[in-house]
């Protein structure tokens, strides 16, 4: 490697694209919802999280599957044993409603909380949420649905509640507009591919990521591991969240990672 | 007992810091997070952290005195500042319409910029957050076991520029060079998140703590 020894602008390696397993958790377990109705079973979340961290995953992100519709707060204590064990990022998601919420989480060992359905009722939590803790640790999850009819131009609307209430919310428009309210990252989910595992949706991952000049992750349908280097390539996102792949040991990060090293990706 | 104390003056996650010092500290360690000045100068190791805005970091440091301290502790006991740690160890900050640092690095924390790129103008996203390399200059104890070119884990839309060459050990690229690595007498300095950064982070506390300088 060889960097110039000028100032100013200068040969680099750049940052790595990220792997990111998520941990859907319900009553105290890795779940994983094919399109968030039909769950199978993988595990305990911090032997899931250690397994994970041992194997090279970049971040790991947990997700109280059921706490928004259900009015369950997220285990706090499962986050604590994460956070005592796993030393890369850890994001945890799911019924973060209140600045309180966000401090638990924080003061449990979380880097990040993702706010989902909370943003979209009131997007000045975001804003109090990013002065208060800093823009770095806020990531604003989208869930996009594609509403536009195949003679229409493309259009994502954001859906809330497991992907069961529309919005009427432009995708683009919302991601732009939560960049401007202090979200640090966007967890951008896309729900008509979610756990069909057919790929992300890379039409609406592209407009996000060209629209916004903060970190994307993508999420929501990768199958297989050329699902990751296309929502990298073609999505432009900066990092690709993914769950049953992972879990039920079809491919490895460290497989993952070596693939898409392969394809130009620079990874960790 | 030897005993390492994570310096908290209320700002950021002190949590992830002290449980990666347990993680990795020797046996007959112990890890406690203090504001207390006697609980500090009693210090075998002091650890140094930092999140969040550069002048409300800055304003309780100097509500609680500390940059006194670190002036007066650093003089004997190893110090290890951490992110916006390592940032308010600098003269100054460009963040918030500038704001006045410890001074105990003489350089300056710049901001990325809104339109940082690369060297094929390809954008580059601010803040830097995700896992760079870090290129090492020179030899210094803490890099012990770590390969030159590691990646370590970076959230930060600020960066340091010190003064001195010989004061830099690590070096990393995002648009700008950036200097991610300080080392002066008893204080080394790390722009990256070694408490997030996986094996090769803890590898980097436990150099820190088995440091004698």
């Amino acid at each position: 490697m060889i960097y110039p020894q000028s100032s100013g602008v200068v040969s680099q390696m750049g940052l790595a694209k990220r792997i990111i397993p998520c941990l859907d958790v319900e009553n105290g377990r890795v779940v994983k919802g094919v399109q968030f109705v039909d769950i199978r079973d993988a595990g305990d979340p911090v032997e899931v999280a250690k397994r994970y961290n041992e194997a090279g995953a970049d971040e790991i992100t947990f997700l109280d599957i059921t706490a928004s519709h259900e009015e369950r707060d997220t285990t706090v204590h499962t986050v604590e044993r994460i956070a005592g064990e796993v030393f890369i990022p850890l994001t945890v998601g799911g019924g973060i409603r209140k600045i309180e919420d966000i401090r638990t989480m924080l003061n449990a060992g979380a880097d990040k909380v993702s706010i989902n359905t909370a943003a979209v009722f009131n997007p000045d939590f975001v804003k109090a949420a990013a002065d208060r803790f800093g823009a770095q640790c806020i990531v604003v999850a989208i869930d996009a649905k594609k509403v536009s009819t195949p003679q229409e131009e493309d259009r994502w609307e954001i859906f809330t509640h497991g992907g069961r209430k529309p919005t009427g919310l432009d995708a683009v428009e919302w991601a732009t507009k939560m960049e401007a309210y202090g979200a640090g990252e966007i967890l951008l989910t896309s729900m008509d591919q979610d756990g069909v595992k057919s790929g992300y949706d890379l039409g609406v991952t592209r407009a996000i990521c060209e629209a916004v000049n903060i970190p994307v992750i993508a999420s929501g349908g990768a199958g297989n591991l050329d699902h990751l280097v296309d929502g990298i390539k073609q999505g432009l996102a900066d990092a690709v969240l993914a769950a049953s792949i992972f879990h039920f040991g079809e491919y490895t990060i460290q497989q993952a990672k070596d693939y898409m090293r392969q394809q130009g990706i620079e990874m960790r | 007992m030897k005993r390492v104390v994570v310096v908290d003056y209320g700002m950021g996650n002190l949590h992830s810091v002290a449980k990666a010092l347990e993680h990795v500290a020797p046996i007959d360690w112990r890890v406690q997070v203090s504001a207390d000045a006697e609980v500090i100068r009693h210090a075998d190791h002091v650890v140094f952290p930092g999140v969040g805005a550069i002048r409300d970091c800055m304003a309780e440091i100097k509500r609680l005195h500390l940059d006194e301290l670190i002036k007066e502790i650093v003089q004997r006991i190893p110090v290890l500042g951490i992110c916006v740690g390592m940032q308010s160890l600098l003269s100054h900050s460009e963040e918030n319409e500038g704001v006045d640092c410890i001074d105990l690095i003489p350089g300056h924390v710049r901001f990325f910029g809104k339109h940082l790129k690369d060297e094929h103008s390809q954008r580059l996203k601010v803040p830097h957050m995700g896992w760079n390399q870090v290129e090492q200059v020179g030899g210094h104890p803490i890099w012990q076991g770590i390969p030159d070119n590691s990646r370590f884990y970076f959230v930060h839309s600020y960066y340091v520029q010190a003064d001195q060459p010989a004061d830099v050990i690590g070096r990393a690229y995002y648009g700008v060079k950036l200097d991610a690595v300080l080392a002066v007498d008893n204080l080394v300095a790390v722009q990256f998140h070694p408490e997030k950064s996986a094996a090769l982070g803890l590898q980097l506390l436990k150099n820190f703590l088995s440091w004698q300088p």
